[in-house]
């Protein structure tokens, strides 16, 4: 546990009676980073923030959320929380939910009015703010949600499945915002089973099973050291095979072509895995010196649901 | 305390917002002008016949009584609707969570709203009862006595009933809080007939029946002692169903403010433990 962390647990367990929600969580996250957190349903994603928030008491284990205990008044001024089941007194109006958690969060009244503007600003709730929270959709309640969430600043923030009421564009909007926060310099704690927008916008993952962290891995293209590349070339006699062979140091497969969505015009299309990506242009001057007609290379990252169903899957042999 | 504040001023709002306020003022100025026209139709029957000037009062007197029993009736049934739901139901639909996760204490959050109630119940009972006293006063001329003391006993009151919705709130639902509360109630209710009726054959056991009915939930207790200091004396010899053969003591009164303020107390701790 060190200070530059801004998540840090140590065998974090947690019990309802015999029933265990989170077994033996150990986590680190640096600050500044964008963390998701990945599991099927009742993994025990929502128990884990809640006692990293505490609003729930941890059965055993340690944890430090920026340098102290969970759930003091220090601690909680520098988090913003978006629920997974948010739900807000519906009879306030917008900016009055705003203005009360601004208040809550101990912001002297300038300052509230300013941020209050800013975050609907953000989560392009403008227009809406005298408007009762009754009258809103449930997107719009999440967005208010996320600006509430946003409203004091915080180092940290906790958003529990923050777009599992939003559209494609509502979506975008959350992304954008999570980017933002992460130039800030905002730790964000991303609880999501939505794969798609975790690769999107998130660093470093963490898969967990049953309130276990099966595996952590980073998602930044700079720190992923193995890529698939795909090359389509007009045609693939031995020697260019040989040469790929050796200068990838691995075996390199021909793919059926897939005639169905690309017309293959006579191509072959060669899959091969890169030990790093700075190794791009070499192979492609290789390939253009060896006299081959290159149509396409497209570096392919092995998809976080592919990675999703293999740890997760797995370890659900083993039960 | 800035905090509580922020979150009584909440309780207020909300109240407002629901259209709470504009109900229980329209209803009870509803009820204060007719039980104005009421008083008014008998003072002028009164002053019509050659009726003594003790049976007048008497029956004035019974005619407060009778109006300020029903205040103590709306004072039960407002302190538990109104706060029954106001932290289970925050729990149930999880907006707890927004607020518990703040810079503040849990315990902030429960005196928060402990205040506005408070607040908001004292403030209604002053202005029905000011009502009843004023019209009485008014068309009749006449004031009961202790009538500052007899508001203050239901108060205190509205502070046991909300302490203790607010305790039972921390650890069951709605539902199971409201069934309990009213049970509660219906005990002492039962209990405080028992005892009279046992202390008017001078049976010990019936009165103990009812004291420990009264112990367990001291409201209906206080009103029987609001009921005997605002009763002339004479009054209090002739049996009706305001006088108190057994009359509870200024004992019961200091355990009320003892059990109000144990409620709340537990109710602060237990919300500041419990899992949300």
């Amino acid at each position: 546990m060190t200070n530059t962390s801004a998540i840090s647990t140590e065998a974090l367990r947690k019990e309802y009676g015999s029933n265990v929600a989170v077994a033996d969580l150990t986590l680190d996250v640096p600050r500044g980073e964008i963390f998701g957190f990945l599991g099927p349903n009742g993994a025990g994603k929502s128990t884990s923030v809640k006692m990293l928030l505490g609003l729930v008491q941890a059965s055993s284990g340690q944890a430090q959320v920026l340098g102290t205990r969970p759930g003091t008044p220090a601690t909680m001024r520098q988090i913003g929380f978006l629920p997974e089941h948010f739900r807000f007194p519906e009879w306030l109006q917008a900016g009055e939910l705003l203005d009360l958690h601004g208040r809550l969060a101990g912001l002297d009244s300038a300052t509230r009015r300013r941020r209050s503007a800013e975050v609907l600003e953000l989560v392009g709730l403008s227009e809406q703010r005298t408007r009762p929270l009754s009258g809103f959709s449930k997107g719009m309640l999440q967005r208010i949600g996320l600006a509430q969430a946003l409203i004091a600043m915080p180092a940290l923030v906790f958003l529990d499945e923050p777009t599992s009421a939003l559209d494609p564009f509502g979506r975008m909007l959350v992304r954008g915002i999570i980017r933002e926060l992460k130039q800030q310099g905002t730790t964000v704690f991303l609880n999501s089973h939505l794969l798609g927008e975790v690769e999107a916008t998130c660093d470093r993952v963490a898969f967990i099973k049953q309130g276990r962290v099966l595996h952590t891995m980073p998602l930044d293209s700079s720190t992923t050291t193995q890529l698939v590349v795909e090359l389509r070339v007009g045609a693939a006699p031995p020697a260019l095979l040989a040469m790929l062979e050796q200068f990838t140091g691995n075996a390199v497969q021909i793919q059926p072509p897939d005639t169905a969505t690309i017309p293959t015009n006579g191509t072959t299309t060669l899959a091969l895995l890169l030990a790093d990506p700075t190794q791009l242009p070499a192979l492609a001057q290789h390939v253009i010196a060896h006299g081959a007609h290159l149509y396409a290379l497209t570096p392919r990252r092995t998809s976080l649901e592919e990675r999703f169903l293999e740890i997760i899957g797995t370890s659900d042999s083993g039960q | 305390m800035q905090i509580v504040a922020t979150l009584t001023w909440l309780t207020f709002h909300e109240a407002r917002r629901r259209r709470m306020v504009v109900a229980a003022l329209l209803l009870g100025g509803l009820f204060v002008g007719l039980y104005w026209l009421g008083l008014q139709a008998i003072v002028n029957e009164m002053n019509n016949g050659d009726v003594p000037f003790l049976v007048r009062q008497g029956a004035y007197n019974f005619l407060v009584v009778a109006a300020l029993y029903v205040v103590h009736f709306l004072t039960v049934m407002l302190s538990i609707f109104a706060s029954v739901d106001a932290i289970s139901g925050e729990i149930a639909t999880h907006t707890i969570h927004t607020i518990a996760t703040r810079p503040i204490r849990r315990w902030q959050i429960v005196l928060g709203k402990w205040l506005g109630y408070v607040l908001m119940v004292t403030l209604y009972l002053a202005l029905l009862c000011g009502g009843i006293f004023a019209v009485s006063w008014l068309a009749a001329g006449y004031l009961p006595p202790n009538p500052i003391a007899a508001v203050g006993l239901l108060i205190l009151e509205a502070i046991v009933l909300l302490s203790l919705s607010l305790l039972l709130g921390t650890q069951f639902s709605t539902l199971t809080n409201g069934v309990v509360l009213f049970m509660l109630y219906g005990l002492a209710f039962v209990g405080a007939w028992v005892e009279q009726i046992g202390a008017f054959l001078q049976s010990s056991a019936a009165i103990r029946i009812g004291v420990i009915s009264s112990l367990l939930m001291p409201v209906e207790s206080l009103w029987r002692r609001a009921a005997y200091l605002m009763q002339l004396p004479l009054a209090n010899a002739v049996p009706t169903p305001f006088t108190s053969a057994s009359l509870p003591s200024t004992a019961m009164v200091i355990y009320a403010i003892g059990y109000a303020l144990l409620a709340l107390l537990l109710a602060l701790r237990v919300f500041g433990r419990r899992d949300l």
